[in-house]
């Protein structure tokens, strides 16, 4: 019983979830390329008055900034500093 | 007549048509395939591309198709009387929306989930593709500024339903504040939620809100249709999980909950239907039933907006190829189900035949109003709840499935302009501002000028709204025929009712546009024009694709033949 009822909680949940999953996740995507264009915004000739604490950041970047730049068309990566590919 | 034979015989029917006819379009037809690998497995991606349980994937299939369509079609439509909408209801959901709706979900998960508008351009042309996108535009032109005379109309008719349909806002956004950011499980949200509801329902009827009176010459269910608009574009505007979807989920919720309610207090009240089986006392301004009827009802019996949501989202998530038949029959049948309900609310919550005529003097003055009356002394008297918490309940479900689809609409209707203004160049109308203006200004012009100041009119492009998407459907089965014929198979379960869809669609696009000249109507005539060429464009894009997907196929056969009389002759031979 308690088994079925979980199971309906988890469909009822995927009822909520699944109709803007799409629309959300591109939303997330906007918000997390804004995010790494002020990580990397030094490099790119942009100042950036964080840029002590977001260096700290660029390690953790480091995978999707080769996502991002492949996703925006760049096949290697724009910065002479990164050679992630 | 007692109405419950009519729920007998119309879910019996759809039944019978889930159990025999749909198995037969599967297994010959279709030939769905359980081991066919499809999109949702094929390009998983987490977002768009999700395997999804086929309960769930119905539930939102349904939701997303279900609105205030399937009522408002044929709570106009029994002015002819009940049993022509009845069989159009029936034999509509069973022979044209399911094949409709269930082979756009095949077809499309068959094309590695492409959305109806490509797979047209693949299959037909890119012509036919351009002519998708602007039918695609009127059609949410249209059902905004339809849907926003008749919140208002609700408005004003009902007084009781405006707190509970506001208030439901107010949820919405603590639901999606408290799951999002809280991280809140969903179960216990979802129950204050619907009890709340519900309770407002009671607040509402007790505290009928007016707005004062005309301001600056703007009478009041104006006021409202301006209101409402300023809601839609903010509501477009505010980031998904915020409002929408929300929203989206409280008003499927309240869908089950609404039909579940109806059918029990039919099955209790027994009530009996008033209205004439067919209506030999029609008003001066109805215009024959062939083929008015088939355009009147359009949601409930066969819309093209289904496929734009089957081929859209439901096929990146179909699990199994054979889910088809359950999401795409099964969906339909559910809208079937709730246009059902809306014929018996217009034909049996009355006491007498006068008072039933009184509801329809005209052809556009029922509709709603018949079926928020009769509905509610139906739930009344089957329930035993007062007569008025029944009405504000009936008239509260309709608003919230309107407003839901004008938040929906307003916002597709600006992702199609600013994909305008990427395809043409002009930048400026990508932004989001900008087109959303240009959105919610292009359906005010049409709620006014088809409506007047006043707003009252504005069931006048009903009936040009089903045919829009009596055309949409039309162009989806057609290309479900030729991809039919490309594949060998039969095509004559798709072919007959895009015949049918077609000649009805035109034929009712002529006499309207005969009647909105002669009552001087221009914008409308304008509209028409606009759609009519649109049709002609379908019909002859339609006709060289068969003809080409007719040829292709002979000369398949003819060289199959040839190979097999063991004669075959090689090229240049």
């Amino acid at each position: 019983m308690r088994r079925r009822i979980s199971r309906f909680l988890a469909l009822l949940r995927e009822f909520y979830d699944a109709p803007h999953r799409g629309a959300l996740a591109r939303a997330k995507r906007e918000e997390d390329d804004l995010f790494m264009l002020l990580v990397f915004s030094e490099m790119m000739g942009v100042p950036n008055p964080a840029s002590y604490h977001t260096l700290e950041l660029l390690p953790l970047l480091y995978e999707e900034f080769h996502e991002w730049h492949v996703r925006m068309g760049m096949e290697r990566s724009p910065l002479d500093h990164i050679r992630c590919c | 007549m007692s109405a419950l034979l009519l729920v007998v015989l119309g879910l019996g029917g759809f039944t019978l048509g889930y159990f025999f006819y749909s198995k037969f379009i599967s297994e010959r037809i279709f030939q769905l395939d359980p081991a066919f690998v499809t999109p949702a497995h094929a390009q998983e991606d987490g977002v768009d591309f999700v395997p999804t349980n086929r309960w769930v994937l119905w539930g939102h299939h349904f939701t997303s198709v279900a609105g205030a369509a399937p009522i408002v079609g044929p709570a106009i439509a029994v002015i002819w009387g009940w049993l022509p909408a009845f069989l159009w209801v029936v034999f509509g959901t069973v022979f044209f929306a399911g094949i409709h709706d269930a082979g756009a979900l095949w077809a499309s998960a068959r094309n590695r989930g492409k959305s109806m508008g490509a797979l047209t351009e693949s299959v037909v042309g890119r012509k036919a593709r351009s002519l998708f996108m602007i039918v695609i535009f009127l059609l949410l032109l249209m059902v905004n500024a339809v849907f926003a005379i008749i919140i208002a109309r609700l408005f004003v008719d009902f007084p009781s339903s405006v707190i509970p349909a506001w208030f439901v806002i107010a949820v919405a956004l603590a639901i999606g504040w408290l799951l999002y950011r809280r991280g809140v499980a969903l179960l216990w949200p979802s129950i204050i939620a619907l009890i709340l509801l519900y309770a407002s329902m009671w607040v509402g009827d007790a505290f009928p809100v007016a707005l004062p009176g005309a301001i600056a010459g703007i009478d009041v269910p104006a006021q409202w249709v301006l209101l409402l608009f300023a809601y839609a574009a903010v509501a477009s505007l505010l980031p998904v999980w915020m409002l929408l979807q929300p929203r989206d989920y409280i008003n499927g919720l309240q869908l089950f909950v609404g039909l579940a309610i109806f059918f029990v207090a039919v099955i209790l009240a027994a009530p009996n239907v008033v209205a004439p089986a067919v209506n030999s006392n029609l008003p001066a301004d109805v215009p024959a039933f062939f083929p008015l009827l088939f355009v009147t009802i359009a949601c409930g019996a066969i819309s093209g907006f289904h496929g734009l949501v089957s081929s859209g989202t439901t096929s990146k998530q179909l699990d199994k190829e054979t889910d088809v038949r359950f999401v795409g029959f099964l969906g339909a049948t559910g809208e079937g189900a709730l246009a059902l309900a809306a014929i018996i609310a217009c034909t049996a919550g009355f006491a007498t035949l006068a008072e039933w005529e009184g509801f329809y003097q005209s052809f556009t003055s029922g509709g709603l109003g018949a079926f928020v009356q009769g509905g509610g002394s139906i739930i009344a008297n089957g329930l035993g709840l007062p007569q008025h918490f029944g009405e504000t309940l009936l008239a509260v479900m309709a608003v919230l499935f309107a407003a839901t689809t004008m938040d929906t609409g307003v916002r597709l209707q600006r992702y199609i302009i600013q994909e305008w203004g990427s395809i043409y160049g002009i930048h400026r109308l990508t932004g989001r501002y900008l087109s959303t203006g240009i959105a919610v200004v292009a359906c005010l012009a049409l709620a006014f000028g088809a409506g007047g100041g006043a707003g009252t009119g504005g069931l006048v492009i009903w009936p040009l709204f089903g045919t829009t998407n009596q055309l949409l459907a039309a162009l989806t089965l057609l290309v479900l025929s030729v991809f039919l014929m490309k594949l060998g198979r039969r095509s004559r379960f798709t072919l007959v009712p895009f015949l049918f869809l077609i000649t009805m669609a035109t034929w009712a696009l002529l006499v309207q546009l005969r009647q909105f000249w002669e009552r001087e109507q221009y914008f409308l005539v304008f509209l028409d024009l606009v759609i009519l060429v649109a049709t002609i464009f379908v019909v002859l894009e339609s006709m060289g694709a068969l003809r080409q997907a007719h040829a292709a196929r002979g000369a398949e056969r003819a060289s199959v033949g040839r190979g097999g009389g063991g004669t075959g002759a090689g090229p240049g031979s």
